[in-house]
């Protein structure tokens, strides 16, 4: 009980933590933030009046306590390009990056698993260096081109895709899955590569244990001394860092939409900041974050609760 | 023979001199002036005169990819020494010190690893707008946590270790305990890490500049480059295909280079 109640206070402080950094650097803005986002013709008056709206003319940590007080009650402003509540243009946003985040997700899982075991197996072979190496090139590759190359594939060579329109998942299921698929691929691409070295290492690290060799002498086969004993415990390190890649996924978002033009938080971050909607910026960032945190929170505590010898430990 | 281990070092290290004699050679030479316009030559396929082919203005595409060179090491060169002196400060008080000043720093990097992918640089050039300097600043402070997080186990390893014991005890101030003898112990995971930040800054700027948030005309960027091809990706797709090819081979070498420090380090300990 003791163990959580620390953890439940120190992911309390991170989130303070977090929301303090984006405070303080929208608080950068050089200049006057109303007269930049105005630009440079707006009058005095317009000036006068978007400071009171956004109520520069009150004190930094008065503002932050506002800020933070409406996030609690689910008011994040309001957009200056779309004269909307932050919110409402969110929501409609949201199931597109969380639809690329969760495919991604499961192709790097359906794709990374098998193979990482399948290279552990070639350990000691001279193509296991090869296979480490193909690896690296898959954390290597800038996942927008590869995102390019994948459009080259299947619509000039393949000729199988002929356009890349955004397909929601409530008009055309299978239309939606198509339009999803590449873009997420494209992100998974170097999680896969991460999951295949990372699980091939705890693999390697968990053949070393003693409990593999008394398995290995009461005449147990090497198959079933991987599948039945070895990959339980492998498997539960990679548990760990699926939520870090649940959390890049997030990130690498940011760049795929904007390459298959899909209308998702990533295009909208972008097309705000050129636009210099600052309020919608700024409650974006602040979103992204604590979903990310959210979701290393939820994995730290599960890791606990499948492997109780950590928590013994800690 | 060469050790079966040593492989992917010195595969980096090839891939990463290969671009940084490139990047040399392009100080006083490249093939055709890499801002050259030529309306006759738009989008010529690669050949003997222009081994790379030409863009939409018809200027050489090697040329500019060399040229593209210098942003992609002078970024990645600064990004690591911003991150590793910052990064230094904060993982080496964390880990000498412990305690509460451990705890805060600790919750100071989780919260800046709340931050996925490029979004910590996103936000901070939102601000700042866009250009070749914020770009390093930008990349040099994701670059922070970790640096921070291996010289802070570094520190907390060695800060049990008789030598240090041997300084504090003939009093020795904590400065001088961490650089005289703590630091030159912790070089080679420093040297892993900065081989890392290397590659994550030169693949950060590539996705910035396609973005149109990082390098801006007319300093050079590949990232860019990849953003002004994309539109011709039919009717040109070499352009896309070689400046996408050389942003890997120079990121997959830093990787299998720091991949190979590690494995070099590990088989001596």
């Amino acid at each position: 009980m003791r163990y959580y109640l620390y953890k439940f206070s120190m992911f309390g402080i991170t989130l303070v933590m977090v929301s303090l950094i984006i405070f303080f650097v929208f608080q950068l803005l050089p200049g006057n933030p109303a007269q930049i986002i105005l630009g440079l013709d707006a009058d005095e008056q317009q000036v006068r009046h978007l400071e009171q709206e956004l109520g520069l003319d009150k004190p930094a940590i008065e503002r932050y306590i506002d800020w933070i007080a409406g996030v609690f009650q689910g008011d994040l402003g309001e957009s200056l390009r779309y004269q909307l509540p932050v919110s409402e243009v969110l929501a409609d946003r949201i199931p597109v990056t969380t639809s690329i985040a969760i495919l991604a997700t499961v192709l790097t899982v359906v794709i990374g698993i098998p193979l990482g075991i399948l290279i552990a197996r070639t350990d000691g072979k001279i193509i296991s260096v090869f296979l480490s190496m193909i690896t690296q090139l898959g954390i290597s590759i800038p996942s927008f081109w590869f995102g390019f190359m994948l459009i080259l594939l299947f619509s000039v060579t393949l000729n199988w895709v002929t356009s890349f329109e955004y397909v929601s998942w409530s008009d055309d299921f299978f239309g939606a899955l198509r339009s999803h698929f590449l873009p997420s691929l494209s992100i998974a691409i170097s999680n896969i590569a991460i999951v295949i070295r990372y699980l091939r290492n705890t693999i390697l690290d968990q053949r070393k244990m003693d409990y593999v060799r008394t398995a290995t002498c009461k005449g147990l086969s090497e198959r079933a001394v991987l599948y039945g004993h070895v990959l339980k415990n492998a498997l539960i390190p990679v548990i760990t860092i699926m939520g870090l890649i649940t959390a890049d996924t997030l990130g690498g978002s940011i760049i795929i939409e904007n390459v298959f033009a899909l209308p998702g938080l990533g295009s909208l971050l972008i097309q705000s900041i050129t636009s210099r909607d600052f309020p919608l910026v700024q409650s974006m960032v602040l979103y992204i974050a604590v979903i990310v945190l959210v979701i290393n929170f939820t994995v730290d505590l599960l890791y606990k609760l499948i492997d109780p010898r950590i928590r013994q430990k800690g | 023979m060469i050790k079966k281990h040593r492989l992917p070092l010195y595969i980096g290290l090839t891939f990463v001199s290969i671009a940084f004699i490139m990047m040399l050679i392009s100080l006083f030479y490249t093939p055709y002036d890499p801002n050259a316009i030529d309306p006759t030559n738009r989008l010529a396929s690669p050949s003997l005169t222009h081994l790379f082919g030409t863009d939409n203005f018809g200027r050489d595409i090697f040329s500019r990819v060399m040229e593209g060179a210098k942003t992609a090491f002078l970024i990645g060169t600064v990004a690591a020494s911003i991150g590793l002196f910052l990064g230094f400060l904060l993982g080496a008080s964390a880990g000498y010190f412990g305690g509460w000043i451990d705890e805060l720093t600790m919750r100071f990097i989780d919260a800046m690893l709340a931050f996925p992918g490029i979004l910590l640089a996103i936000m901070l050039i939102a601000v700042f707008e866009p250009g070749m300097k914020n770009t390093v600043i930008a990349l040099g402070i994701m670059s922070i946590p970790a640096f921070a997080r291996i010289i802070r186990s570094s520190f907390i390893q060695y800060k049990s270790y008789d030598f240090v014991k041997a300084s504090i005890a003939k009093g020795g101030g904590a400065i001088h305990i961490m650089i005289k003898h703590i630091l030159p112990n912790a070089v080679s995971p420093i040297l892993v890490a900065a081989s890392l930040s290397f590659s994550g800054s030169i693949l950060a700027e590539s996705g910035l500049s396609y973005l149109g948030l990082g390098v801006q005309p007319p300093d050079p960027s590949w990232g860019r480059m990849l953003k002004e091809a994309q539109p011709y990706i039919t009717s040109a797709p070499w352009y896309v295909i070689i400046v996408g090819m050389v942003i890997t081979i120079l990121v997959l070498g830093f990787n299998l280079l720091s991949d190979g420090l590690r494995d070099v380090h590990d088989k001596k300990a």
